[in-house]
């Protein structure tokens, strides 16, 4: 609303003039702003009395980082944007021969990116230098893709809103770990097992809340996840309570080798290489590309097929469905299910990379970012959801190696707590210039060419 | 049509919603291969008589059957499989997908293999449709909604067709397109088809028998060409303008 009544505003007078007229007040009104916040700090001194510090340096560089920000976006980026709108025409329809390379083989060249990225890592950064990376990023932000790309199906596709999806995180979870130390069963048959038991979960969650829809059915889940936590943290007989798990078996290669320093089949002594960590890490990051392309597999080839179709029809229109002979009820378990047996595939990988899990590690703060991922991915779109998950999860990967900003902002700031606030800027971001989310409209499962109109998914009704 | 079992008969049908009685004893036949029409005044319950056949609500109280079978309690998706198809009132077409995946979400899973053919029948029907096959639903003008809702709805090969006040809101050349198109569907493939219409005119032209409703109850009954003549009904539903 507010991008409106500039426009009008800024229309009349020139771009820089308004620009510098708009970074003063800008400054000014951060100034007065973070004249308490961040120029003055109240600390004790070794005599325990309460003195005032001040941080006019750090003052400055806040304030003139907002002046110039402001400057830049009122003088380039929002003339960028206008001048975008007005080439837009109401209906652009795009032919599918006119797409560049590129972006006809952009899946084809993610996949062979993510699929080289170890590869890349190590031969830059070393053996001992990729652990970071390859761990810290690449598993961390797949696992992450993974698990907004099964809650997608839920919510995105069948547009059920489930704020309990770290429960099914759990089941996996606590399945292999349970199951993996008391009967030494490994991964590979457990994998499976963990993603029946979630299912299982899964139907058990949507059988109460078939008849709920949008906030009340939120509620539910929320507080399935809850309970699903509470369980694991009182069940101590069985789970060890807040205590946890330890010494969860790693994964084999199919038994074929393995990644325990000590055991006979140890993957350098098989190979006849040297010692590393490294190994481990890039077998996982292996593991998890391939169950998170799975993943996006399983839910393409469901999109074409009845099932798939009838979790969007559902999400669009409950009463259509029905009287177009869609089981709603069967529908929804199916989502529920598929959705929360990719959890538990995640979970089960979660567990057997960390070695110790403990019910911390499955608070509803995890089932927010999951949700949050896929709703600024775009609902239902797998490349944005990708994206999203790069961006937030990486993101605060990232902030973790600022470690420069300490030299901005004191030897006191600690880039990884402020992860949160990344999180509400990209909200903010995108909420602003992409309402429906990074990749917001939706690919129909067939196409020959496609038209897009600017407030199409707006309009129930046209007018005719 | 005396002595023929109707392939629907609603017998003193009443519908509830929580403790209101929408529905008050409704009888209403439909006999195979005949175009019936239901009229009445907005909150008259025509509505609801078309959701209480699909089963949703179901009638707390009467007997509907369809082609011999009592289907007052089946669940909506069964009655949809004996091949009931509807439009519903708002046309309910699904405004993210595209046409086409409209017209598939018609189709049901027991004749996929005459999709293609099954499509070109809509597209002769409605050329308009076929021109938007890509569109997505929610961008389609409201006439194009209706063909799309109907398309749909024809999809599943149908062996009685519910129409809920498909001119609602549309311009006459379309409102007489959509007509003619019923119309032409009727005598070539014999559809039967029970319409319900606030534009008692025209449905009353096109239908070959008529009901009309009040108040949750059907007050009177005949051929299509008696009730346009009936001083009761032009008064009613006809004199100050066709709508
Ligand atoms: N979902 C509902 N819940 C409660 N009352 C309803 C509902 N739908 C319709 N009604 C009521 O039932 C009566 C008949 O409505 P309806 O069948 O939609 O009429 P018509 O289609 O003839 O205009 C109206 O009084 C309406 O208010
Ligand atoms: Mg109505």
């Amino acid at each position: 609303m507010t991008a409106i009544s500039d426009n009008t505003a800024r229309s009349t007078s020139s771009p820089y003039g308004e620009a510098i007229r708009q970074a003063l007040y800008a400054a000014l009104l951060s100034a007065g702003l973070f004249f308490f916040f961040i120029g003055l700090e109240s600390t004790q001194d070794i005599s325990n009395r309460l003195i005032l510090r001040s941080h006019w340096g750090v003052l400055a560089t806040v304030v003139a980082l907002v002046a110039i920000g402001r400057f830049l976006f009122i003088a380039f980026v929002l003339p960028a944007v206008d001048r975008r709108r007005a080439n837009r025409g109401p209906i652009a329809v795009v032919a599918e021969k006119d797409q560049s390379f590129l972006r006809r083989h952009r899946f084809k060249i993610m996949i062979a990116l993510l699929v080289l990225y170890p590869v890349i890592i190590v031969s830059t950064v070393g053996m001992q230098g990729s652990l970071k990376w390859v761990n810290n990023f690449g598993v961390q932000v797949l696992i992450y893709v993974m698990l907004a790309w099964g809650l997608n199906i839920v919510v995105g596709l069948a547009g059920l809103l489930d704020l309990g999806y770290v429960a099914f995180y759990a089941v996996g979870a606590y399945a292999y770990a349970l199951l993996g130390t008391h009967f030494g069963l490994s991964f590979w048959i457990l994998l499976p097992a963990a993603g029946i038991m979630a299912a299982f979960w899964g139907v058990l969650l949507g059988f109460p809340v078939l008849r709920l829809r949008g906030d009340y059915l939120a509620i539910v889940t929320l507080a399935f996840g809850e309970i699903i936590r509470l369980v694991l943290i009182n069940w101590r007989d069985v789970t060890k309570g807040s205590a946890g798990i330890s010494g969860i078996p790693k994964i084999t290669f199919f038994g074929w080798f393995d990644f325990n320093v000590s055991s006979p089949n140890y993957i350098g002594k098989v190979f006849d290489i040297p010692t590393s960590g490294a190994y481990y890490t890039i077998f996982l990051y292996y593991l998890i590309l391939a169950l998170a392309l799975l993943t996006a597999f399983v839910t393409i080839r469901l999109r074409r097929l009845p099932v798939g179709r009838a979790w969007e029809a559902l999400r669009e229109d409950e009463i259509a469905c029905r009287s177009l002979g869609i089981n709603t009820t069967n529908t929804k378990l199916t989502a529920f299910a598929i959705g929360a047996m990719f959890g538990g595939f995640a979970g089960a990988f979660f567990a057997a990379r960390q070695g110790f899990i403990n019910p911390e590690s499955f608070v509803f703060l995890q089932s927010a970012i999951i949700l949050a991922i896929v709703v600024l991915g775009g609902m239902g779109s797998l490349s944005g959801i990708a994206i999203a998950a790069l961006v937030m999860i990486g993101g605060m990967e990232i902030l973790r190696e600022m470690q420069f900003l300490k030299l901005v902002f004191g030897q006191n700031f600690t880039p990884e707590l402020y992860r949160m606030l990344l999180f509400g800027i990209a909200m903010v971001v995108v909420m602003v210039w992409k309402p429906r989310g990074f990749v917001g409209s939706r690919e129909p499962t067939a196409y020959l060419k496609e038209a897009r109109a600017v407030s199409s998914t707006f309009t129930k009704e046209g007018h005719g | 049509m005396t002595g023929q079992t109707p392939l629907l008969a609603v017998e003193k049908v009443e519908t509830f919603y929580g403790n209101i009685r929408a529905l008050n004893g409704v009888d209403v036949s439909v006999n195979q291969g005949e175009i019936v029409a239901l009229i009445g005044a907005n909150g008259a319950g025509k509505s609801t008589l078309m959701m209480t056949i699909c089963g949703a609500p179901h009638a707390r109280a009467g007997r509907i059957t369809f082609d011999g079978t009592d289907i007052t309690a089946m669940p909506t998706h069964e009655i949809a499989r004996l091949r009931i198809a509807q439009s519903p009132e708002g046309r309910r077409i699904f405004p993210r997908m595209s046409v086409r995946e409209n017209l598939q979400m018609g189709a049901s899973l027991d004749n996929m293999q005459y999709f293609d053919q099954d499509v070109e029948k809509v597209f002769a029907l409605f050329p308009r449709l076929k021109e938007r096959i890509d569109q997505r639903g929610g961008t389609l003008s409201g006439g194009e909604q209706q063909m799309l809702s109907i398309g749909r709805a024809l999809m599943a090969r149908p062996k009685l067709l519910l129409l809920d006040e498909p001119s609602l809101g549309l311009a006459p050349l379309i409102v007489k397109q959509i007509f003619d198109a019923i119309r032409e569907l009727n005598r070539t493939e014999g559809l039967t088809v029970f319409l319900v219409e606030q534009n008692a005119f025209g449905a009353l032209k096109l239908a070959h028998r008529g009901y009309v409703m009040v108040n949750g109850a059907v007050t009177m009954s005949g051929s299509g060409r008696d009730l346009l003549a009936n001083p009761e009904v032009r008064a009613a539903y006809l004199e100050g303008g066709r709508h």
